[in-house]
C-alpha cells in the first residue's frame, strides 16, 4: 500500500534519501473541519536523521499536519507510519494496517500507524516528541521539575507504578537521580543550567523555547516535531537553535519543523515540504524548493509577503516580472483566440504535479499569451492593451494580488478594479489557472474587492495597504486606487 | 468619590482629602439612615388588639454615628491615604515570612509536636472542658484530614471538586452498613471503606474527565448530591432518613473503652474514664490525618504527584510528553476519595450515629473553603484555616465580650455564621490566593527556591 502511495505521491526528487529510509510516512492526510478541508490528500516523507521543514503561509495547514502527526486531532482520512529501526518494513506496514492493531515491535525494529494511537501513547510509545506554536510550559513548576514530568513514564515504572514510591523502595531513588542526570545534559545543552531551580514561567521567551525543546528531548524522542522554534526570536538566539537543532540530529533524532524563518529553514534542512491551502505545492531539498515557481507564488501571491526576504526568491520574482514585461507592450485582443494546449498546465490538482509549471506559465506568456489562453480552462477575460484614461489601478490594493501578480494581470490585458468586478465564473477559473493559483480567486473573493474598489470604497485589506502596511507595487499609495 | 481616591497623591493625605472624605462618610451615613430607618428605630410588637409599635432612637443614631466614624476613618487612613495601613500590614506580614527561610517547616514541626500532645495538655490546663475541647480537637482534626485529601484533588491536580462529601459519606456509610450487615469492626471496615469511597471516586470520575472549568465543577457538585439522595431514598438498604445507629466504637487491639473487667482502662490499671475513648478517637484520626499528610508529601515527589501538578499547569503539554490525563486524574481521584473515606469511617465509629443530613453540600463547602483560605496545595495552610474555621466557629459560640457590648439579649451564636463570613471576605481580600500561597518544588538541583502563587496556576474550574 505504501509502495502504492509513494508512486502516487509526486516524486519531486529521483530516489530521494527520505524516500529511502523514512522514519515518519504521511499518505494521503486529510482533515476536515466541518465543511473546510484544513490538509487535502497530502503525503510526504521525514527521512530518518534528517532535518525535515514544512513551510507555508499563514493558514495553509501546517500546525494541523503537527496535530495529526502527534495525535491531537484524529485524521479524517490517510495513513500515518512511524518506523524505528532503518528501512521500510513495508510487510510490516501493510499487515499492521489490516490488522487493526496500532503497533508491532521486533528486537530493533517497530511500526506505529499513528492515526490509531491517542496522543499520550505517540509519545510514549512511538517517540515522537513536540512543542507548541504559543509556548506551553509548566509555568508554577521549576525548571528541573519541567524536565522531570518529561521522564514520567519511566519513572513511573521505577517507582513501581508510585506503590514502591510510597513505601520508599531504594529502585526509584537511583532512577531519580539518572532521570536528574539526563535533565541537567539538556539544561547544559540548553544553556539553561543557571535557571534549574527558577520557575519556568520566570524564564525570558527565548529560554522558554529552549526549555520547550529541552522538555520535549528528555522524553528520548526518535522524531522531534517543532512547531515555529524561532518565533519571537532574535538572531543571536536564531543561530543558537540553529546549532541546537543541527546537535540534536547528531544524536540520532530526526527533527520535523515548522518554521517561517527561512533564515533558519534555508540554512539547516535537509528537506523542505511546502503547504498552501492543505496541498502540498513543492517538496524536495532546500536547492530545490527555493527555485520552485510555484513556491513562490503562494509566498508572494498572498498578502504575508513581508514574510519572505530571501534574496534568491526575490530574485526570481524579478525574472518571472521581467519576462511578463514585454507582452505588455505588443499585447493585442485575445481573448476569443484559441490555440492548442502546449502547456501541461492544467487546472487543478494536476497544475501542481508537475514542479515548474507555474514558471513555465508565466515564461510562456511573455510569447504567445494569446495562443495559450486556450490551455487554461474558462475563459480568458477581455482585457485592453493599455490602461484606460488615468493610469491603471494599483491592483495590489485587492488582497491576494501582489506586486508579481498584477504585473501578470497587467500582461494579460487587466488594469482596473472594473475590470475584475466584472469577472465571471468561467473568467475566474482561467485567471486562477493562468496565475497557478486555481481557488483561490474564490477564496479571496477578488471580485467583490474589486467591485468595492472600482466602487471608491475601501476594504480592510486596501486600507492596511494605502497605509503602507503591505507592500504595494506604488510606493506611495495614498489614493492608489487612481493613481 | 473615586475620583478623589485615584489623585490621592499628595503629602501624606492628598490636601482635599479631609473635605472628600468628610462628604464621603455623610453620603455612608445618610445611606444606613435611610436604609435602616424602617428597621432599626421602629420596631413593632404583638400587643393586645393589634401590633405597637416602639421607638428606638438610640440604636438608629448609634448605627449612623458608627458608619459615619468607621467610613471615615477607612477614608482616611486606606482609600485616600497615600499608604494604606492595610498596605504596609500587608508588607510587613510577606516580610516576615520572606526573611525566616525555615518558618514553614519550623511551624510545621511545632504543630505536630503540639498536635501529638494535645489530649494531654487539655486535660492538664482544662480539665473542666476536657471533653468539650478534646471533641473540638477530633472535630477540627477530622476537617484537616478531609482537608488534605481534597487537596490532591484540587491543590495539586487542579481539578476543582464541589462533592468532595460524597466520599465522606461513602466511608461513613460502607463502615455502617458493614457493621450492620456483616458486624465488621471499625478496623477491619475501615481499609474496605477507603476501597469502596476510592472505587466511587473512580466512578466519578469517568464522568467527569472530559469535562473542564465551571463544567466539572458543576457534575461533581452533582454527584455530592446524588449520593446524599440515594443514601436518603433507599430505605430497605440505607435506613433513609432514620439513619443508621448504634455503630460500634473503635477497639485497642481488642480492647474496648468499657467500664467492664476486660476494658482500657482495668487492662492498664486505670481508673475508668470516659475521657479515655475521646483521648483515644483523637489519637485515631490524629495518625490517619498523619498518614494522609505522609502520603501526600511522598506523592508530590513521585511522578504521579508531579503529574498531577503538570496536569494542573498544561493538560495538553503533558499529553505531548506521554502521560496518559485520563489515569492520572482518576488516580488523583481514587486517592483524594480514599481518604475521604477513611474520614467518613473514622466519623461514623465515633458518631456511632449517621445519616444523610451529615453529608449536606454545606459541608463541601466548608472544606473546600478550608483548601482555598489555607492555599491551594499548601499542606500547612489547610491545617491553619481548619483551625481557624472550624475552631473559629466554635470559639464564637463562648465568647462572652460580645454581649457585654451588645447588652445581655445577644446571642453570639445567631451571629457566627455572619462574623463567619466577613472574616472569609477578608482573608479574600487581602490573601486572594489563600493563606500559604507559594509552592515547595518537589525536586531541586542547587538550591530551594519558593515559587510565587502568581506563577502557579489553579487548574480547571476556578
Amino acid at each position: 500500500m505504501t509502495g502504492a502511495a509513494l508512486a502516487a505521491a509526486p516524486a519531486m526528487s529521483d530516489g530521494a534519501r527520505w524516500d529511502a529510509d523514512p522514519i515518519l510516512s504521511v499518505e494521503h492526510l486529510t482533515m476536515r473541519f466541518g465543511g473546510l478541508v484544513a490538509v487535502d490528500d497530502l503525503s510526504f516523507n521525514v527521512g530518518r536523521g534528517d532535518i525535515t521543514a514544512l513551510i507555508g503561509p499563514n493558514g495553509a495547514g501546517k500546525t494541523t499536519v503537527f496535530n495529526c502527526v502527534t495525535g491531537f486531532y484524529k485524521p479524517t482520512e490517510g495513513r500515518i507510519v512511524m518506523r524505528h529501526g532503518a528501512g521500510l518494513q513495508q510487510e510490516t506496514v501493510n499487515e499492521l494496517t489490516d490488522s487493526g492493531l496500532r503497533w508491532r515491535a521486533s528486537d530493533d525494529h517497530a511500526v506505529f500507524l499513528l492515526e490509531r494511537m491517542p496522543d499520550f501513547e505517540i509519545a510514549h510509545k512511538a517517540k515522537v516528541a513536540r512543542t507548541f506554536q504559543n509556548i506551553r510550559l509548566f509555568g508554577g513548576m521549576t525548571v528541573l521539575e519541567n524536565l522531570l514530568v518529561a521522564q514520567h513514564n519511566e519513572l513511573m515504572v521505577a517507582s513501581g507504578f508510585t506503590f514502591g514510591g510510597i513505601l520508599g523502595l531504594p529502585g526509584y531513588r537511583q532512577a531519580q537521580g539518572e532521570a536528574i542526570d539526563r535533565a541537567v545534559y539538556w539544561l547544559e545543552r540548553t544553556n539553561l543550567i543557571d535557571r534549574a531551580d527558577d520557575p519556568a514561567g520566570d524564564l525570558p521567551y527565548g529560554a522558554q523555547r529552549r526549555l520547550e525543546i529541552a522538555r520535549a528531548m528528555c522524553t528520548g524522542p526518535h522524531l522531534l516535531c517543532l512547531d515555529e522554534p524561532a518565533a519571537g526570536l532574535n538572531p543571536r538566539e536564531s543561530t543558537e537553535l540553529n546549532q541546537l537543532l543541527q546537535f540534536i540530529r547528531e544524536t540520532g533524532t530526526s527533527v520535523l519543523l515548522i518554521e517561517h524563518d527561512m533564515g533558519v529553514v534555508m540554512e539547516i534542512s535537509d528537506h523542505i515540504v511546502v503547504l498552501d491551502y492543505g496541498v502540498k505545492i513543492s517538496d524536495g531539498s532546500a536547492e530545490f524548493v527555493r527555485t520552485d515557481a510555484r513556491v513562490i507564488a503562494a509566498y508572494l501571491g498572498v498578502d504575508d509577503e513581508a514574510e519572505i526576504d530571501v534574496p534568491e526568491i526575490k530574485a526570481d520574482v524579478k525574472e518571472v516580472v521581467e519576462h511578463a514585461k514585454p507582452v505588455k507592450a505588443r499585447k493585442p485582443r485575445k481573448a476569443a483566440s484559441k490555440a492548442t494546449s502546449a502547456s501541461s498546465s492544467r487546472a487543478g490538482s494536476t497544475a501542481r504535479k508537475s514542479p515548474s509549471s507555474g514558471k513555465k506559465a508565466s515564461k510562456a506568456s511573455t510569447q504567445t499569451v494569446a495562443k495559450e489562453a486556450g490551455t487554461h480552462p474558462g475563459k480568458q477575460p477581455a482585457g485592453s492593451a493599455k490602461p484606460g484614461a488615468g493610469g491603471a489601478d494599483n491592483l495590489t490594493r485587492i488582497g491576494g494580488i501582489g506586486p508579481a501578480n498584477e504585473k501578470k494581470l497587467n500582461a494579460v490585458g487587466i488594469w482596473h478594479f472594473s475590470q475584475i468586478a466584472s469577472w465571471k465564473k468561467a473568467e475566474v477559473e482561467w485567471i486562477g489557472s493562468y496565475l497557478s493559483f486555481p481557488g483561490r480567486i474564490e477564496r479571496e473573493d477578488w471580485v467583490k474587492q474589486a467591485k468595492a474598489l472600482a466602487a471608491g470604497k475601501e476594504t480592510a485589506f486596501s486600507r492596511r495597504v494605502d497605509s503602507g502596511k503591505v507592500p504595494s507595487s506604488r510606493a506611495s499609495t495614498r489614493k492608489g486606487g487612481k493613481a | 468619590m473615586a475620583v478623589a481616591q485615584r489623585t490621592g497623591l499628595g503629602a501624606a493625605i492628598e490636601p482635599n482629602a479631609y473635605a472628600a472624605s468628610l462628604k464621603d462618610a455623610a453620603m455612608a451615613a445618610f445611606l444606613v439612615a435611610v436604609l435602616g430607618f424602617f428597621f432599626l428605630p421602629l420596631r413593632t410588637d404583638i400587643a393586645p388588639g393589634g401590633l405597637a409599635i416602639t421607638y428606638r432612637w438610640p440604636i438608629w443614631v448609634a448605627a449612623i454615628l458608627i458608619v459615619f466614624g468607621g467610613r471615615l476613618l477607612l477614608n482616611l487612613f486606606v482609600f485616600k491615604a497615600r499608604k494604606p495601613i492595610t498596605r504596609t500590614i500587608g508588607e510587613q506580614m510577606s516580610g516576615s515570612s520572606l526573611r525566616v527561610p525555615g518558618l514553614g517547616r519550623a511551624l510545621g514541626m511545632a504543630l505536630f509536636v503540639f498536635a501529638a500532645i494535645l489530649p494531654f495538655f487539655i486535660t492538664a490546663v482544662f480539665p473542666a472542658q476536657q471533653r468539650q475541647f478534646i471533641d473540638l480537637a477530633i472535630l477540627i482534626m477530622t476537617y484537616i484530614m478531609l482537608g488534605w485529601g481534597l487537596n490532591i484533588v484540587v491543590g495539586l491536580a487542579g481539578l476543582l471538586d464541589l462533592g468532595y462529601v460524597a466520599f465522606y459519606a461513602v466511608g461513613a456509610y460502607s463502615f455502617a452498613l458493614l457493621a450492620e450487615y456483616f458486624g465488621l469492626g471499625f478496623w477491619m471496615a475501615l481499609p474496605l471503606a477507603g476501597i469502596l469511597a476510592a472505587f466511587w471516586g473512580v466512578i466519578l470520575g469517568f464522568p467527569v474527565l472530559r469535562l473542564r472549568g465551571d463544567y466539572l465543577a458543576i457534575v461533581t457538585l452533582a454527584f455530592g448530591e446524588i449520593i446524599r439522595i440515594v443514601l436518603l431514598n433507599w430505605y430497605e438498604f440505607t435506613n433513609g432518613p432514620d439513619g443508621i445507629s448504634g455503630i460500634p466504637k473503635p477497639t485497642l487491639f481488642g480492647l474496648e473503652f468499657t467500664r467492664g473487667d476486660d476494658g482500657f482502662a482495668a487492662f492498664f490499671g486505670l481508673e475508668y474514664s470516659t475521657i479515655h475513648r475521646f483521648i483515644f478517637l483523637y489519637y485515631i484520626i490524629f495518625v490517619l490525618a498523619i498518614i494522609t499528610n505522609f502520603v501526600t508529601i511522598r506523592l508530590r515527589k513521585l511522578p504521579v504527584g508531579r503529574a498531577w501538578e503538570a496536569l494542573r499547569e498544561d493538560e495538553i503539554a503533558c499529553r505531548s510528553l506521554g502521560i496518559n490525563t485520563t489515569n492520572t486524574k482518576l488516580t488523583a481521584f481514587a486517592i483524594g476519595a480514599m481518604f475521604g473515606g477513611f474520614a467518613g469511617s473514622f466519623f461514623a465509629t465515633r458518631q456511632g450515629f449517621i445519616s444523610p443530613e451529615s453529608f449536606t453540600f454545606l459541608e463541601s463547602a466548608i472544606i473546600l473553603a478550608i483548601v482555598v483560605l489555607g492555599g491551594l496545595g499548601s499542606q500547612v495552610g489547610v491545617v491553619i484555616a481548619s483551625v481557624v474555621m472550624i475552631g473559629g466557629i466554635e470559639l464564637l459560640r463562648n465568647i462572652g465580650f460580645l454581649s457585654q457590648i451588645f447588652g445581655p439579649d445577644f446571642d453570639p451564636v445567631q451571629y457566627r455564621m455572619l462574623i463567619f463570613g466577613l472574616a472569609m471576605v477578608a482573608i479574600m481580600v487581602w490573601k486572594p490566593r489563600g493563606l500559604i500561597t507559594t509552592r515547595n518544588p518537589s525536586a531541586v538541583l542547587k538550591e530551594r527556591k519558593k515559587i510565587g502563587a502568581d506563577m502557579v496556576s489553579q487548574g480547571e474550574g476556578h
